[in-house]
This record gives structure tokens, C-alpha cells and sequence, in this order.
């Protein structure tokens, strides 16, 4: 497969008045082109700073990203929409950022709207809608600039266990329908194993690789169905065991 | 709707309607009070004056003086200085959005003129730039602008992080941030900042005409107590307190319609 994220020897320094924080130390992989490779690791080592220098609102201290293709598309913890705007301004904020909001580019968002299931929302405000469909909004408001790279930030922390699990589901029928090269950072290891083909384990800070799982289910079909697959529960164990726990 | 809801709208009207009354109460009956002790003599009504000598005052004022162009110009001097503290006050603050080590820089500044009585400012405006509506402008200026480029600043500092990652995402420039984020989620603060202006305004206006001018609410009050004709000041507090309360509802007014959308 190609590789279209290749990061090599990444580490990051952090200055602050009192001391200086080694976030991530030398830190090495690829990413394949569209698959989804999910981040686990504990609290506060470093995942953020990560995708951060990935998604270019960070620069590493050290080592280097080869990109094949480099258009980001990011996605946050909160929904992030403007409370001021439209579902549908709210879509095309990105566009309208980088002067392209062509007609065909705003069809295909409304095209979009309408495919996941806001089309009947498309004039209200972000107040009127629950959880799961604003964070629905805020991965369109992402996809409308049509980006290489999907990187998502612990996209469905905020919201609650039984929303989480289904718009988890939408989100990766969403992904894998347009065809999207995804990490994606979680806390939930269920989450990264029923998503993702790559889960990659972090050490506590300074973060380096713990370890990677290639994730191979039979009959995979969506998240939600893939966490009874039979493989699941040996996957579940294993990792659990491999990561860093504060306590 | 049920009959309970028709119950509870009726109280809650009634409950209004009695709040109303007490408040015409409350200021008729201090009338009526303050009418009572001058006719009895029991206060002295060239210091006190009485609401009567008050009404008469105004009558005389409307006739012999151009009340109404006291009250203008008063009102013009707030809305010139309102106007121009708002602006300015938006701008200052644009500025040290976009350039933190200027922001830092003046912060200490900011402050000290933040806690600084303005009034004391007077002697000095009037020798620099003249016992003139110029220098009630610019002290009324001082009072309001300070505020408002802490105000305003604050809020645009105070905008969520993620969201401007989120623009930064999208390769968004500085006056992108700005002009779709910043000013736009920080409506609210800017109405609110034009709302305490106006008071603030209205502040610095009467300041300076209590110190240099020779028209105005301001000078009337500062006029009658040189000439001790006490029925003149206090129907002059009298005006100004009309005049504000009025200005208070039209930027209450304003602020309804601007924040409707919520
Ligand atoms: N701008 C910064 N300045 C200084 N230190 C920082 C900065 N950003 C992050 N850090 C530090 O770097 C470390 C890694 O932070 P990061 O946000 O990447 O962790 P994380 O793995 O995403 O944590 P979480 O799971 O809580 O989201 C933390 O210890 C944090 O305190
Ligand atoms: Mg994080």
C-alpha cells in the first residue's frame, strides 16, 4: 500500500518559564493511504501535540513528515460550529476561508448535508441540533474542503456513551465511503479497535511508541457490529495491558 | 393552555402591575412629602427648593432659556463622544489583538488610566485645548474609551482556542480569524460595551460642562450653584436625570434589536 504520511524521528519540546516538557521522543511511522489508524495512549502524553504537528498548527523540534499528499482536514473535541451561522455557513466557513466557495463546491456540501441526514437543518443554527448531528456537522464542515487527511482529535468525547456509539458509526460509514486517510485519537480502546485497521500505542509522556496492532476481524462490517466480532475481546485484553496506566 | 398556565400569567401580571404601582407610590408620595415640609416651612426652600418651585424653574427655563437647547446640546456632546469612545476604543483593541508585544507593552498603561479619575484630567484639557466643547468631548472621551478597549479586549482574548485552531485548519489569515470568529462571537461584549458608553458618555459630559462650559444641563447645575439659586440645581439634576433614564431605554432598545437573533 502507499504510504501517504511518512514521520520520521518526531520529537517535540515544549517551553514554559519554569521548565522545559518533552512531549513526544523521536517518534517514527507511516501512515497508509486510506486507511484508519487510531491513536491510544494515556492521558496528557502527547497525542494532541502529535496530530497538532501532523495537521501544521504545531511545529516538531526535531525530525521530519513527508507528506504524498498533504491537504488536512481536521477535527476536534468539541463540535467547534459557530453559533452565529447556519448548518450550511457553518459547512462552508472552510471553504469560504480559502476563497473557493464555487457552486459546485457548495453543492457537493449540500449533497452531502442531505446524504447524512441534515438536510432538513440545513438553515437552522448549531443550537437546535443534538450532539451527534452537530458533530456530523462539524466532520461535513471538514470534509467540504476535501481533504487528504483526516485527523480527529478525540472527535466524540463530548458526547454521551449510547450518541457516542452510534455517531461513531456514521462517522466511520461516512469516512470509508469517501474514501478518507484517517487517524483518529481516542481514550476508548474499544472505540480504536472497532474503527480503525491500525491501533498505535503511546507510552506515557515523553511519548514513544509503545507498540502497533494491525487489526484484522472477520466479517468486519461497521464499529458497532465489529465490537462482537469474535477477535475482539483477545484485541481488547491485549491492549488494555499494554498501555500505561496512571493509577 | 391549560388553566393552570392562565392562572400562573395572571398572577404574573398582577404581581407586575403591583410592582408599577408601589414605584408611582414610592416617588409621589416623596413629592407630596418634600410639597408638605416646604408649604409647612418646616425646610428651608432656598436651600431645598420644592417640587413646585422645581416645575416652575423648568416652566421659566423652557420659555426665557432654550431649555431644549441645553438638552441638545448635552446630548449631542454624549453622542459625538459615545460615538468616537466606541470606535476608537473597537480599533485600540483590533490593534492589540492582532499584535500581543503592543498589548503587553501598554497593559500596565491601560490599567493606571483605568483606575484613574478622569476629572482630574479637567485643569489640563482646558489649558491645553481650550474651555471649549473640544475639551468636554475629549474628557468624556478619556472615560468611556479606557473601559472599552479593556472590555472588548478581554473578550476577543477570551475566544475559544479551538475554534481559531480550527480556522488556522483551514489556513485562515489573521484578518480571517478576525473578521469571522473574533469580531462576530464577541458581538454580544461589543453591544454590552456600547450600552455602559453611553452611561459613561453622558458621565464625562456633564464633568466637563461642570467645568468649563456655557450651555448644557451641566452648566445649568454649575451656574445655579455659583449664583445660589438652588431651585435652578436641583431642577437641573432633575433633567439630567430624565434625560438619562431616556438615553437607557433608547440603548436598551438598541441592544434588543441588535441581539435579537438569539
Ligand atoms: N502549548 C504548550 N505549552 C507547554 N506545554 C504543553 C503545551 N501543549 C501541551 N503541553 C504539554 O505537553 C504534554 C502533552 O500534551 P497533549 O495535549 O499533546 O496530550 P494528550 O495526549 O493530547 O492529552 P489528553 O489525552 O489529555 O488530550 C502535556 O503534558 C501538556 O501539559
Ligand atoms: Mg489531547
Amino acid at each position: 500500500m502507499n504510504n501517504i504520511l511518512t514521520i520520521n524521528n518526531l520529537s517535540k519540546k515544549y517551553y514554559t518559564k519554569e521548565k522545559e516538557i518533552l512531549a513526544i521522543d523521536n517518534i517514527s511511522l507511516n501512515i497508509e493511504e486510506n486507511s484508519i489508524t487510531a491513536i491510544v495512549g494515556p492521558s496528557g502524553c502527547g497525542k494532541s501535540t502529535l496530530l497538532n504537528i501532523i495537521g501544521k498548527l504545531d511545529k516538531q523540534t526535531k525530525g521530519t513528515i513527508k507528506y504524498n499528499k498533504d491537504k488536512i482536514g481536521y477535527m476536534f473535541q468539541t463540535d467547534c460550529l459557530f453559533p452565529y451561522l447556519t448548518i450550511l455557513d457553518n459547512c462552508l466557513i472552510g471553504l469560504k476561508i480559502q476563497h473557493k466557495l464555487t457552486k459546485e463546491n457548495i453543492d457537493y456540501v449540500k449533497k452531502l448535508l442531505s446524504d447524512y441526514g441534515l438536510k432538513d437543518f440545513i438553515n437552522s443554527y448549531p443550537k437546535n441540533l443534538s450532539g451527534g448531528m452537530k458533530q456530523r456537522v462539524a466532520l461535513i464542515r471538514t470534509l467540504a474542503t476535501k481533504p487528504d487527511i483526516l485527523l480527529l482529535d478525540e472527535p466524540f468525547s463530548a458526547l454521551d456513551y449510547q450518541t457516542r456509539l452510534s455517531v461513531s458509526d456514521d462517522v466511520y460509514k461516512i469516512i470509508k465511503k469517501e474514501n478518507k486517510t484517517t487517524i483518529i485519537i481516542t481514550h476508548d480502546i474499544a472505540e480504536a479497535i472497532s474503527m480503525a485497521e491500525k491501533v498505535i500505542i503511546l507510552t506515557k509522556r515523553p511519548s514513544k511508541i509503545k507498540k502497533i496492532y494491525k487489526i484484522e476481524l472477520t466479517n468486519a462490517t461497521s464499529p458497532i457490529n465489529n465490537r462482537t466480532c469474535k477477535e475482539f475481546n483477545d484485541y481488547y485484553k491485549t491492549i488494555w495491558q499494554s498501555i500505561d496506566h496512571n493509577v | 393552555m391549560s388553566k393552570e398556565y392562565i392562572d400562573y400569567l395572571k398572577r404574573e401580571k398582577i404581581n407586575k402591575l403591583l410592582v408599577l404601582l408601589f414605584q408611582i407610590l414610592l416617588i409621589t408620595s416623596l413629592l407630596i412629602i418634600w410639597q408638605y415640609l416646604a408649604d409647612k416651612k418646616l425646610i428651608n426652600t432656598f436651600i431645598t427648593s420644592s417640587p413646585k418651585k422645581v416645575i416652575n424653574t423648568i416652566i421659566k427655563l423652557y420659555k426665557t432659556n432654550n431649555l431644549f437647547n441645553h438638552i441638545w446640546i448635552t446630548t449631542y456632546e454624549t453622542l459625538i463622544s459615545f460615538s468616537l469612545g466606541t470606535i476608537i476604543g473597537l480599533l485600540i483593541a483590533i490593534i492589540l489583538w492582532y499584535n500581543k508585544f503592543i498589548a503587553k507593552v501598554i497593559d500596565p498603561y491601560l490599567t493606571v488610566l483605568n483606575s484613574l479619575p478622569k476629572v482630574s484630567l479637567g485643569p489640563i484639557l482646558i489649558i491645553w485645548i481650550g474651555p471649549n466643547i473640544k475639551s468636554i468631548i475629549t474628557m468624556s472621551i478619556l472615560v468611556s474609551v479606557i473601559i472599552t478597549i479593556i472590555n472588548i479586549y478581554n473578550g476577543f482574548n477570551n475566544t475559544d482556542k479551538n475554534k481559531i485552531n480550527l480556522l488556522k485548519s483551514f489556513n485562515a489569515t489573521k484578518y480571517q480569524i478576525l473578521t469571522n470568529l473574533i469580531i462576530p462571537s464577541n458581538y454580544k461584549i461589543i453591544v454590552n460595551s456600547l450600552k455602559i458608553n453611553i452611561s459613561m458618555s453622558l458621565i464625562g459630559v456633564i464633568m466637563g460642562e461642570l467645568l468649563v462650559s456655557k450651555k448644557g444641563i451641566g452648566y445649568l447645575i454649575m451656574y445655579g450653584s455659583q449664583v445660589f439659586n438652588l431651585d435652578l440645581v436641583i431642577s437641573g439634576i432633575i433633567i439630567l436625570m430624565l434625560v438619562s433614564y431616556i438615553m437607557y431605554i433608547i440603548i436598551n432598545y438598541i441592544e434588543k434589536i441588535l441581539i435579537k437573533s438569539d
